[in-house]
């Protein structure tokens, strides 16, 4: 497909950040592409994108919850109230792929009903492509790219159980969209196997009694401070269907991305996900051996929190280090 | 027995469900067919009037007095009827989001006629639920849309007393691809789900809710299993007669009668060699009239050249004749009930009482049929059984005479001709209409109109029968647009769940589909990242089953599938495409408007700077047409006659090589 291309990486990058809808399309698609071509020039263009790595930019939002709880609706919600304060919009939606095929249905963009004159709102649909965790390998690269042209970037994902850990290591603020009467959030909860999220939401507030009393169970089941520290995870009624406690929800995400900034942990915190990526991409490829032979998941993620960020870089470097045979095609 | 002392049974009413270009066209298509024999009119009104838009929004580009008739405002409707006289009509409307507001217009035009609104008889169909399963002309969520169907039902049986308020269908929901188990299913759990909302309203006194009851009555299909079909609506009558008698206690037996309307299956009707439409027209005609005690009330024939496009007078004069021919010719009015007391037909009428009763349990297990609607379970289990459908005709289980076997022919003398058999829709349609709309709208008294939306307004606020206040804005010269215009304010507007994201078919799988399957794979690796297809649905047609069916085969295939229902506009196709970042782009359109939308979709793409995305387009399109449209840069156009699958998954892997210069074969 025959994109004008940019110039150059500094004015793509630039496009990228006045919010250029066709530039933003074509660096997804671009990391997206696995070919090498395509790989040396998202390479350039990551490095470039995550220059500054003091100011991170936007407030990166994990919405992850049972599938039917609403996430998408929700989402819906959120971004309408996100733009009438004013702030751009991206969202990665993340549905599962079939087993069989490889294929998938993508049908989130359903619910959000964005319209086909805002240009702040930018919604890409992605398939875990089979991935274990619920999460693509794209949505790290990707949510980068976002994060130059939005102020906030949404990613839903479907999390039952132990699924949702992998969103919440790559955001600044996780967000748990709870199904009135249904007890697993709280059993998850209980059990430890929930990763403890930043908010906790139980939607369909309208449903009345019910989810009423999902409301109180969780906030029950919850030690109310989050292992992060500081932060009192606040449990929210929602309904996406007649738009009760949207406001409050955003509030709140607001509220603490404003402690991560106060705290000035936003950049750690990005070098953090970058690592997780990292590791898990090198563990998917060469397993325990290989992470053993870069010395162990604890020292690398450690050297590479450590180190200045360039995604697809660093992960060249360690491929190399682990095979120099290996044609390092973006050097 | 000599002919003159035998008695026969009346027939049913016959009828041609018609509308087109607009109101004086259509006034004198109707009279016309009034003097042929037809004993009701069955009106089709055009898709922007179905979805409550005047002719002159952008949304109604290329769809005014398309595929029934504009109707935009009393004037026009005083011009659909001039010369009929209303109190001696009978008139069905095929109307369902805005069936308020068309039967206060056709209210209007009675006053005006000097005829009293309660002597007036017919249908407004006003069943709004199939429409988001199937039909599409849906606009407000689910409960406020309950609301106005309720409304519409006690004000008519309280002031219309011989109007049929709603018609439940089923039709639409076997032409979706339900079995005849889930037709009596979801019809009958719809029909509870009406009255029973009915009567929560409040708006009937107790002593009268048997005569709601008994002014229910139903639109169903037959298909060509016609054994099967008729079993069906004996199982109907039964269980209608038993649900009334159970759960609304109705004790007067002809107040439970199982009264309905048919339209034969369509779904079923070919492209290819379209003449043996006529045999399967006249054997599903015979489904309904063949056993006495489950005959319908009323029948309209689609005509043979139904997957072709929109029928002519002549094709339809052919599918009322075949009407007359069974009724007046052969001895079939004579007897008495055929098929009572024979065992075979108990069976399986039986058989589907108790499968209904099970789906029925299912529906209730999943929050009733409103909820249904929007958790998708209905609309997935009607995706699912369509798929089954196709991938049985695919493989051959299904045998279709002229499609997948006894595919030769000698060439049809009834499509060789110079108009290639199809009516056309008269170009000039669309411009009168707006002109005419225009001079209406200067002529209104601005205060009335205005006086007349702010009660609308309120009583859609508050709660009170919509009728009263439509009818008032009807008087005004409130138009069609302006009126819903109020409801979206109130109601807010709704998209329905697609269904498509039902499993993998069990037995799915093919050597030939395995072939497909491998070069989406090597395709998408080729260019570094899986292949995507978008499948838009742009305008205002609600024909989604060919939309579904590629979206469920492409994800089988191995696509990424973006797919997000059907009535979006061209602008919101092309921004989808673009950040979705797809390799091709799949349009689906049946409605006739594929020249303006198409064009509107090119330059929209080109707008954004996404013009590079390769372009397909699925559908009814006249083969004319698909030389205007290829020419116009489009990559593929598909119709009904490509009934293979794989081989259509196939061409668009071909084309997504050819745009991104890799050579055909991988
Ligand atoms: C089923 C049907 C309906 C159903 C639709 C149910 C649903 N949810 O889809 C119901 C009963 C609801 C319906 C209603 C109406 N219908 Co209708 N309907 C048909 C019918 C009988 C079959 C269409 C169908 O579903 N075929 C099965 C599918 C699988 O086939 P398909 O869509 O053609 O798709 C195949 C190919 O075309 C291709 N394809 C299609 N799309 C795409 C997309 C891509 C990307 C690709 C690659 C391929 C592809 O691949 C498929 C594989 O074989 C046709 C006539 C006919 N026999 O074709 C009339 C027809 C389409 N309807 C027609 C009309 C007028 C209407 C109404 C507008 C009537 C009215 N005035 O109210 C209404 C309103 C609908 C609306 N809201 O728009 C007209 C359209 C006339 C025209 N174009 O000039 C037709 C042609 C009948 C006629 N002769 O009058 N209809
Ligand atoms: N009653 C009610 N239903 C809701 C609400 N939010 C979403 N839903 C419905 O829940 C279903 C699933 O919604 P969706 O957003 O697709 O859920 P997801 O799978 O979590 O993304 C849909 O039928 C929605 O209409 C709500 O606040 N109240
Ligand atoms: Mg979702």
């Amino acid at each position: 497909m025959s994109l004008p291309e940019a110039d150059t990486t500094a004015d793509f990058a630039t496009a990228i950040a006045a919010g250029d809808r066709a530039a933003i399309a074509q660096a997804l698609n671009l990391l997206d592409d696995k070919r090498t071509e395509a790989r040396r020039k998202a390479t350039a263009l990551l490095a470039h994108l995550q220059r500054d790595q003091q100011n991170p930019k936007g407030q990166l939002i994990g919405i992850t919850g049972p599938p039917g709880a609403g996430k998408s609706t929700l989402s819906a919600s959120l971004i309408r109230a996100w733009r009438r304060r004013g702030l751009r919009v991206a969202v990665l939606a993340v549905d599962p792929s079939s087993p069989i095929s490889g294929g998938a249905l993508l049908g989130d963009r359903l619910r959000m009903q964005t319209s086909a004159e805002d240009d702040g709102v930018f919604v890409r649909s992605l398939s875990n492509r089979g991935q274990y965790g619920g999460l693509s390998a794209e949505v790290w690269p990707m949510s980068i790219v976002m994060l130059a042209g939005f102020d906030i970037v949404l990613i839903e994902t479907v999390g039952v159980g132990q699924r949702e850990v992998d969103v919440a290591r790559l955001c600044d603020t996780t967000c748990y969209v709870a199904q009135p009467g249904s007890g697993d959030s709280v059993q998850f909860l209980k059990a430890g196997i929930l990763e403890v999220p930043h908010i906790l939401v139980v939607n369909k507030s309208d449903m009345g009694a019910v989810a009423t009393r999902t409301l109180s169970e969780l906030a029950a089941a919850l030690n109310r401070t989050h292992p992060d520290g500081d932060w009192q995870v606040p449990v929210l009624a929602t309904s996406a269907a007649n738009g009760t406690g949207i406001e409050a929800l955003a509030d709140a995400l607001e509220e603490h991305h404003q402690l991560l900034q106060s705290r000035q942990q936003l950049a750690t915190r990005r070098k953090g996900y970058q690592a997780y990526w990292l590791h898990k991409r090198l563990l998917e490829e060469y397993g325990s051996a290989g992470i053993e032979k870069l010395g162990g998941e604890k020292q690398l993620l450690a050297e590479l929190e450590s180190q200045d960020m360039n995604l697809f870089k660093q992960y060249e470097a360690l491929r190399q280090r682990l095979y120099p045979d290996i044609k390092d095609t973006f050097a | 027995m000599s002919q003159d002392t035998v008695k026969r049974d009346r027939p049913w009413l016959m009828r041609t469900y018609s509308g087109h270009s607009s109101a004086s066209a259509s006034n004198e298509l109707y009279r016309t067919n009034l003097g042929r024999g037809q004993t009701g009119l069955s009106v089709a009104f055009d898709l922007p009037t179905q979805t409550g838009y005047d002719s002159d929004h952008p949304l109604a580009h290329g769809e005014v007095g398309k595929v029934g008739v504009p109707i935009n405002h009393i004037g026009d409707m005083e011009a659909l009827f001039d010369q009929i006289p209303l109190e001696q009509m009978n008139t069905s409307m095929t109307i369902n989001a805005t069936a308020p507001w068309l039967l206060a217009l056709y209210v209007a035009v009675a006053e005006r006629q000097g005829v009293d609104p309660a002597q007036l008889q017919g249908t407004t169909q006003n069943d709004v639920l199939k429409e988001y399963l199937s039909r599409g002309t849906y606009i407000f969520p689910p409960e406020p849309s309950v609301r106005l169907t309720t409304d519409l039902i006690a004000y008519t049986v309280q002031n219309i007393p011989r109007w049929n308020p709603t018609n439940i269908c089923s039709y639409h929901l076997q032409e979706a691809g339900a079995t005849p188990t889930q037709e009596l299913a979801y019809a009958l759990s719809t029909a509870t789900a009406i009255l029973d909302a009915v009567q929560a309203s409040g708006q009937i006194p107790p002593d009268r809710f048997t005569d709601v009851v008994g002014r229910i009555s139903f639109f169903v299909n037959a298909g060509i299993r016609f054994v099967e079909e008729t079993c069906k609506l004996r199982a109907f009558s039964r269980m209608w007669d038993t649900l009334t008698s159970e759960r609304y206690g109705v004790t007067d037996p002809k107040q439970r009668r199982f009264r309905y309307g048919v339209q034969v299956n369509s779904l079923g009707l070919t492209e290819s060699q379209p003449e043996n439409n006529v045999q399967r027209i006249v054997l599903e005609m015979l489904s309904v009239t063949l056993s006495k005690n489950a005959r319908a009330r009323a029948i309209q024939l689609p005509a043979w050249n139904e997957a072709l496009g929109l029928p002519r007078p002549w094709d339809q004069q052919w599918a009322l004749r075949m009407q007359q021919v069974l009724a007046l010719e052969t001895d079939l009015l004579e007897y008495g009930d055929l098929l009572d007391g024979s065992p075979v037909v108990e069976a399986k009428v039986q058989e589907l009482i108790d499968g209904a009763h099970e789906e029925m349990a299912r529906v209730e297990a999943h929050g009733g049929m409103v909820a249904c609607i929007d958790n998708g379970y209905i609309k997935r289990e009607l995706v699912q059984s369509h798929t089954r459908r196709i991938r049985n005709i695919e493989s051959g289980e299904l045998q279709i005479v002229g499609v997948n076997c006894y595919q030769e022919s000698a060439e049809s003398p009834l499509t060789a001709g110079e108009e290639s058999g199809i009516m056309k829709v008269d170009e000039k349609a669309e411009r009168e209409q707006i002109e005419s709309l225009k001079a209406f709208r200067a002529s209104r008294d601005k205060d009335k109109v205005e006086a007349a939306l702010q009660q609308l307004r309120r009583a859609a606020d508050d709660g009170s029968n919509i009728m009263p206040a439509s009818i008032e804005c009807a008087r005004a010269g409130v138009t069609t647009g302006e009126w819903s215009e109020v409801l979206r304010n109130v109601f807010g507007e709704y998209r329905a769940p697609t269904g498509i994201d039902i499993s993998p078919m069990e037995h799915g799988d093919s050597a030939a589909l395995e072939g497909v399957r491998n070069r989406v794979r090597k395709t998408g690796e080729e260019l570094g990242r899986p292949l995507r297809l978008l499948i838009g649905k742009p305008g205002l047609d609600g024909h989604s089953n060919g939309a579904e069916q590629i979206a469920v085969k492409g994800r089988d295939a191995g696509f990424e599938i973006v797919y997000e229902g059907i009535r979006l506009t061209p602008a919101q196709i092309a921004r989808a495409a673009q950040e979705e970042g797809v390799h091709l782009i799949g349009l689906s359109v049946l409605s006739g408007s594929h020249l303006e939308l198409v064009q509107e979709i090119i330059q929209e793409l080109k707008k954004i700077g996404a013009s590079g995305i390769p372009l397909v387009i699925g559908g009814i399109i006249p083969e004319e047409d698909a030389k205007i449209l290829q020419a116009q840069g489009l990559k593929a156009v598909f119709t009904p006659k490509d009934v293979d699958m794989n081989t259509i998954m196939n061409s668009m892997v071909t084309i997504i090589r050819d745009a991104n210069g890799l050579e055909a074969a991988a």
